[in-house]
């Protein structure tokens, strides 16, 4: 079995709130492989975008470690996190945020461009990663001529494109049609089965059962885990007091 | 499931013998509900008796008697696809009176029932799921809708069991004296 892509142990996310203090996620161990897409479900406020969060360098735990690629990021300078955000980590968020006044491709090649990256450089990897989700064909439009589907594969080529390898998606299938959700979803299987990383958060269990393995979160607790468990040492052993 | 009605509405296309009939019930279906042959000559018995079909011709080669569907037979098809499944119909739901004896029962965890049936039901859902992954996209549409149709009923059983759950833990907390989520159902100290 390789190194996990993501490695959380006994992450705890603690935010005060008056006197307060509010577990967001209480011990939470979680490893993702590459080749591996694990869902995340729970109810509204379990701690499920909390848990993408600090996986992704945007939120930092108040115990426990968080290991990208085998880089603890609490050893990191902000820069290093910054660093590790650009070339490691994809974001799909339900809410695509993609820049209107650009083409599709435009909005692919600009992470790469902002991360120093040759002009045509760029643009080649945009259009391998619009054409891997099937939008290639789209690479001149701009947002508001395209489908809300069409939109949310750019904005996963966005996420995909360079050498990132660990994928977060939060709700991506949020806003879509149930046939083209489907279509989102086969698109990041794909993306992981061809070696990524990738965790999906959705309150939708048709969704989740898209990904290798489903794991449940009740107040900050990891409760459930379901999925073909292939060889133990896929899995830390599930955290909390559950 | 009615097996009568899947055998007339088959025979709809024309003609068709009982191994025939068979294989083309497991191809529409995707061998979901797989039919032996004797269930099927058993009912085309049945219907040939109340009329529904008729052989027809003489038997082939191979002793295998082909069946048509009669006027009445017709009548009992567009009759079968103009009126709705009726819920009455169905079997027992186990789950939901299990969960309903569980709530009921002393000393049963019912939160660990709902959290073990949840893990099953999603473990079925990511099985479907698998099978659509390899069906591809609009293949076989039969196939498929009968795939999305066990889809969408595995997603309802982990909503209500979620719905369940949210309704246990609320109860409980209301009535802190009921300890239905806390005792082991193997405490005797525990029930009342």
């Amino acid at each position: 079995m390789s190194a996990p892509m993501l490695l959380l142990s006994g992450v705890t996310r603690e935010h005060r709130q008056g006197d307060s203090v509010v577990h967001a996620l209480r011990g939470v161990d979680l490893a993702v492989h590459p080749g591996e897409l694990v869902a995340v479900m729970g109810p509204s406020g379990s701690g499920k975008s909390t848990l993408l969060h600090v996986a992704g360098g945007l939120d930092t735990p108040t115990a426990g470690e968080v290991l990208v690629e085998g880089r603890d990021l609490a050893t990191l300078s902000p820069a290093q996190v910054a660093a590790v955000r650009r070339r490691s980590i994809g974001y799909v968020f339900q809410d695509l945020n993609l820049l209107p006044s650009l083409t599709a491709l435009e909005n692919v090649s600009l992470p790469l461009e902002l991360d120093g990256a040759r002009g045509g450089l760029a643009r080649r990897a945009a259009r391998d990663a619009l054409d891997e989700v099937g939008v290639g064909h789209l690479a001149g439009r701009f947002p508001d001529d395209m489908s809300g589907g069409q939109q949310q594969r750019v904005a996963i080529a966005r996420a995909l494109v360079g050498p990132r390898r660990l994928l977060l998606a939060d709700e991506p299938t949020g806003a879509l049609d149930s046939t083209t959700g489907e279509e989102v979803l086969r698109v990041l299987r794909a993306r992981c089965e061809a070696g990524a990383a990738g965790v999906l958060v959705t309150h939708e269990a048709r969704h989740a059962a898209w990904a290798d393995r489903v794991v449940f979160l009740r107040d900050g607790v990891v409760v459930d885990q379901s999925g073909p468990v292939a060889g133990a040492e896929s899995l830390l052993p599930v955290g909390g007091e559950a | 499931m009615s097996i009568r009605h899947g055998l007339l509405a088959l025979l709809e296309r024309g003609p068709s013998h009982g191994y025939q009939l068979r294989a083309e019930f497991d191809a529409a279906t995707g061998a979901t509900w797989p039919l032996n042959v004797g269930q099927v000559y058993t009912t085309l018995d049945r219907l040939e008796r109340d009329g529904l079909v008729a052989q027809d011709g003489e038997p082939d080669p191979d002793g295998r008697i082909a069946y048509r569907l009669t006027d009445a037979g017709h009548a009992e098809v567009s009759g079968w696809f103009a009126s709705p499944v009726s819920a009455k119909s169905a079997p027992r739901d186990e789950l939901a009176i299990k969960l309903a004896l569980a709530v009921t029962t002393p000393g049963v965890d019912v939160l660990s029932v709902v959290q073990t049936q949840r893990t099953g039901t999603m473990a079925g859902l990511q099985e479907l799921t698998r099978l659509k992954m390899r069906a591809g996209a609009g293949d076989d549409l039969a196939w498929s809708l009968v795939l999305d149709s066990l889809v969408f009923r595995a997603e309802a059983e982990i909503r209500w069991l979620d719905h369940c759950e949210a309704r246990v833990a609320r109860a409980s907390a209301a009535r802190p004296q009921n300890t239905v989520a806390q005792s082991p159902a193997t405490d005797p100290a525990a029930r009342r």
